[in-house]
């Protein structure tokens, strides 16, 4: 697989540096919304967002001759963009979502709400169900509007949590893919992760057994 | 198996479900979370669902690149190509 990438990346920056349009038309549907997503971490508007991923594409404009195949190219592309979205970060004197990919669990979140249990002094059973999770409607499941559920959800996460849920999840891509062009390191990467996956299936799970 | 981790709660356990799918537990950690949703219907059915969530999730499509944004970048790319 890592080969077959490789050989992709190959002929993508062969295409690239020989001017070809339709080379970066690829690139740019591959990764552009990954990009966006990225960047929105860093600055506070999409607005400032999308300046972050023009800059970036002329950075790899720029870059793509002297571009060596040690990294993929994909996590070159990222680096790119983390570095110019955290100067513009920076500028915008945004220090918060660094913390969220720095120190993801200096504030605790619980993945269900503790009045699902039991208290943890219950005398038989502490920190055990107290409203246990029941099988979601099968039929539901693959419903359009369940799908659109899911969308919504991770739209509402921290731009964080949703940066690495779409990702991992969305995008398919690997736990290193993501942790390199998030510059995250695998623990809060899987915080992160967590805390997202979490907040989705509460979602889910609110709006499967609400008519039950 | 120590007596700590026999006692892994169900409240415990749901921390642990995505370092379980990420295969990061210790192998200690990893038999008693086993042995748990072996033996609980909440906890098994509480892994399902996460497992459901994330294949449900990988089903939404990547967002298209909105034709304006897409009319921009090759405005940029043109320009850098005349160069
Ligand atoms: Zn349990």
């Amino acid at each position: 697989m890592e080969h077959a990438v490789s050989l992709d990346d190959a002929r993508l920056v062969k295409a690239l540096r020989a001017r070809d349009e339709r080379a970066f038309e690829e690139l740019m549907r591959m990764y552009n919304a990954s990009l966006l997503r990225v960047a929105q971490i860093y600055v506070a508007s999409r607005t400032v967002a999308e300046e972050v991923v023009q800059e970036t594409w002329i950075g790899v404009f720029n870059g793509i001759d002297r571009f060596e195949t040690r990294s993929s190219l994909k996590t070159w592309i990222f680096r790119i963009l983390t570095n110019i979205a955290k100067t513009r970060g920076q500028r915008e004197g945004r220090t918060v979502p660094f913390s969220a990919l720095e120190r993801p669990d200096a504030v605790p979140e619980a993945a269900v709400d503790a009045d699902r249990f039991l208290s943890p002094d219950h005398e038989r059973w502490p920190g055990h169900w107290a409203s246990k999770p029941e099988p979601w409607p099968e039929e539901r499941l693959l419903a359009a509007e369940t799908r659109e559920l899911v969308d919504r959800a991770i739209e509402q996460l921290p731009p964080a949590q949703r940066a690495v849920i779409s990702l991992r999840d969305v995008e398919g891509w690997s736990s290193e893919e993501t942790r390199n062009a998030l510059g995250v390191s695998e623990t809060n990467q899987r915080v992160l992760l967590h805390r997202a996956r979490s907040k989705v299936r509460q979602a889910l799970e609110d709006y499967l057994m609400e008519s039950q | 198996m120590s007596t700590s981790i026999e006692q892994l709660s169900c409240q415990e356990l749901v921390e642990l479900v995505t370092n379980y799918l990420e295969d990061a537990l210790a192998q200690e950690e990893r038999d008693s979370f086993e042995h748990h949703i072996a033996g609980c219907t909440g906890c098994h059915e509480y892994v399902r669902q996460m497992r459901q969530t994330i294949e449900l999730t990988g089903r939404l499509t990547t967002a298209d690149v909105s034709p304006e944004v897409e009319a921009k970048l090759l405005a940029v790319f043109r320009d850098w190509k005349s160069r």
